[in-house]
């Protein structure tokens, strides 16, 4: 009965949703860049990149909304070098990408050593904090879960209905989603493919950033090394578990994030067991997910593809 | 403006490649250094240089530091011949390390020459074992190698630190997490006395050697090619595809594997979870700046090498942080896949 009571708690379904915001931000902007045919393997970068500018924002005395746009620009930016490599250039999406991500990672752990040399315990800001929603939050269960969290878990629920609103009622959508499928009939159109491709990008790079402020912004209030700690990686099997469609991403991410936020529970009642086997299962269920989904797993077919006029 | 394919591969921009794509990458770390504030540049490249490659004793430690980026840059230059993406090394390393330690503090008695082979073997063994995994999933069901490998990294890692707190944890350790030293016999000689440089180099150059042989003079080595050219014509040219992906997974998670044995052995003498700075990524960048040529391994990984070990002496000398070493590391990937690009491509105008 025990292993069923944190079931039963509003502060069980709020944490699953508080774990599950980085993912959803993460994946979706993952989905953007790959629905345009572009794998992002930058995603674990970028993410750190995104907590850390985020967080110097507003460490420096800026806003908290202005931590979250220049966490978003620097992530854009970080998805234009990746687009340069990957679309404008051809080059291996696999490298480039792990390239980014190292580039984009040590980057910023230099750059916050080159803010703060020397200090010990990370300095901390005055993160978000929740915004019940009034009215809704005092419904049991679904109000703490889904009306009583910081106003970035909001703009994730946001950016979900306006990336899957884009995706499939507007002619952009539409672009982007074929130049994914065949660039060749995009080109037909008259349309750009290194344009939709590098916006997808550089827009879905915005948001693996956001994602990753979310970490330093709401999850907590400072900045470690190696927090993001393969969140990156779980966001790429997780697109492929909800298989390119954004809804589907953001069940999956909170599925994933209420056995996450389970086994945390589950550490209490069951000490004798390591606690490392908890702290793996959310990588050993995302091998799971991907080994299970793949079988029938329908790629975007241009996917890793590069495309050059002309060529076939 | 447009691209296009060059006719014929120009040896001198192969060659002028790399070398560039090193110049803008040391010419983007030193804005970096310089944004640093207060630091003559002047002093912080001597400080670099001396600290990598300035006395005997710097010398050997940037060989002691190329050791394991070899072994993790051949690992993932056989795989990424065959645009199989093993970016699982740094996994591998760890479960070589665990096996080492497992036989070689006192459980398998040998002569010491004897030992270090079972060690050797049995550390390629696991480091393989943990790739075939995924390398079987991948042939068989399509499963993204990229995200299973990185994800196992996590796994063993956290693997590691639960056998340090349990059956390898050292009971002399005063409560820290690191298991015992291996014994006597099993540890590589060194190559000096005192320097820290040990028997591992070698044999991460041997393997090179080995592996640039196998590349280009037995079958497997043509058919791990052809599967990186194109995976359809090698499939209708008859190349068993399942059974070369497997048996290039069986000698990319070995050699990493090896990397383990080799750190532990020859370098830390008893595994704690600190291991490896991430020498499993890092050999990704030696195996690119090699044009995934395993001699060229050699070569790239004592250079990458020299970056950590100079970066280390720069930091101590003007105070810069470490952490340049990795951006430098990293944007030099980045111009080097540029530089191979025009390497393959020229600009044409009109």
């Amino acid at each position: 009965m025990e292993f069923i009571e944190p079931l039963l708690m509003g502060t069980f379904w709020a944490a699953t949703v508080r774990i599950a915001t980085p993912l959803i931000l993460g994946t979706l902007g993952e989905l953007v860049c790959e629905r345009a045919g572009v794998l992002n393997l930058g995603i674990e970068g970028i993410m750190t990149l995104g907590a850390v500018i985020g967080w110097v924002t507003v460490y420096l005395g800026g806003d908290l909304w202005l931590g979250v746009l220049m966490a978003a620009l620097f992530g854009a930016m970080a998805g234009l070098v990746h687009g340069v490599f990957t679309v404008q250039l051809g080059l291996s999406q696999h490298v480039s990408g792990i390239g980014l991500t190292l580039l984009a990672t040590s980057v910023s752990y230099y750059f916050y050593r080159l803010l703060l040399p020397g200090v010990s315990s990370p300095p901390t800001i005055e993160a978000f904090a929740e915004y019940p929603i009034p009215g809704l939050s005092a419904i049991p269960l679904v109000g703490p879960a889904l009306f009583n969290q910081t106003p970035m878990t909001y703009l994730a629920f946001i950016l979900t209905g306006l990336v899957a609103f884009i995706l499939y009622k507007t002619p952009l959508g539409l672009a982007v989603r074929t130049v994914g499928e065949n660039p060749a009939a995009v080109e037909a159109q008259g349309l750009s493919v290194s344009g939709l491709r590098m916006g997808a990008v550089a827009f879905g790079s915005a948001i693996m950033a956001i994602g990753g402020a979310f970490l330093t912004m709401s999850t907590f209030n400072a900045f470690f090394f190696n927090m993001v700690n393969g969140r990156g990686w779980i966001c790429i099997a997780l697109v492929v578990f909800g298989s390119w469609r954004p809804g589907k991403v953001v069940l999956g991410a909170i599925i994933f994030a209420g056995i996450d936020a389970y086994q945390l529970r589950l550490q209490q009642f069951l000490p004798d067991i390591p606690y490392q086997i908890f702290l793996m299962s959310p990588y050993v269920i995302s091998i799971l997910a991907l080994i299970v989904m793949s079988r029938r797993a329908e790629y975007p077919k241009a996917l890793m593809v590069p495309y050059r006029k002309g060529e076939r | 403006m447009r691209l296009e394919p060059r006719t014929e591969r120009s040896l001198a921009v192969t060659a002028i490649a790399p070398v560039a794509a090193l110049a803008v990458s040391l010419g983007v770390s030193a804005l970096l250094v310089l944004a640093w504030g207060g630091i003559d540049l002047g002093k912080a490249v001597q400080a670099l240089i001396n600290g990598s490659l300035g006395s005997p004793f710097a010398l050997a430690e940037t060989l002691t530091r190329a050791t394991p980026l070899i072994f993790t840059g051949l690992a993932a230059a056989v795989a990424f011949r065959a645009k199989f993406w093993n970016i699982g090394a740094e996994g591998q390393l760890y479960a070589g390390a665990m096996i080492t330690i497992a036989l070689g503090t006192g459980a398998v008695a040998l002569p010491s020459y004897l030992l270090i082979s079972v060690l050797v073997l049995a550390s390629a063994a696991a480091g393989a074992l943990l790739l075939l995994g995924p390398a079987l999933l991948k042939a068989r069901f399509g499963v993204d190698e990229v995200v299973t490998t990185l994800l196992l990294n996590f796994i063993v890692i956290l693997f590691v630190g639960m056998m340090l707190e349990g059956p390898l944890k050292d009971p002399m350790g005063l409560g820290w997490p690191q298991s015992e030293p291996v014994t006597g016999e099993a540890e590589l000689p060194k190559l000096w006395k005192g320097l820290r440089l040990h028997a591992g180099f070698l044999i991460a150059c041997g393997l090179a050697v080995a592996i640039w042989i196998m590349g280009r003079f037995s079958v497997l080595g043509f058919e791990i090619r052809a599967l990186g050219h194109n995976l359809r014509a090698a499939r209708f040219a008859g190349v068993p595809v399942t059974a070369t992906v497997v048996k290039l997974a069986l000698i990319s998670g070995g050699v990493a594997g090896i990397a383990g044995f080799s750190e532990v052995a020859g370098l830390k003498g008893n595994l704690t979870q600190d291991l490896s700075p991430g020498f499993g990524y890092t050999g990704i960048v030696v195996a690119m700046l090699a044009y995934l040529h395993p001699l060229g391994v050699i070569l790239a990984g004592i250079f990458v090498a020299g970056i950590f070990v100079g970066a280390d002496a720069m930091s101590r000398t003007v105070g810069v942080s470490n952490y340049i070493a990795d951006v430098m590391v990293a944007t030099s990937l980045l111009c080097m896949l540029v530089a191979m690009f025009f390497s393959r491509y020229r600009i044409r105008r009109g």
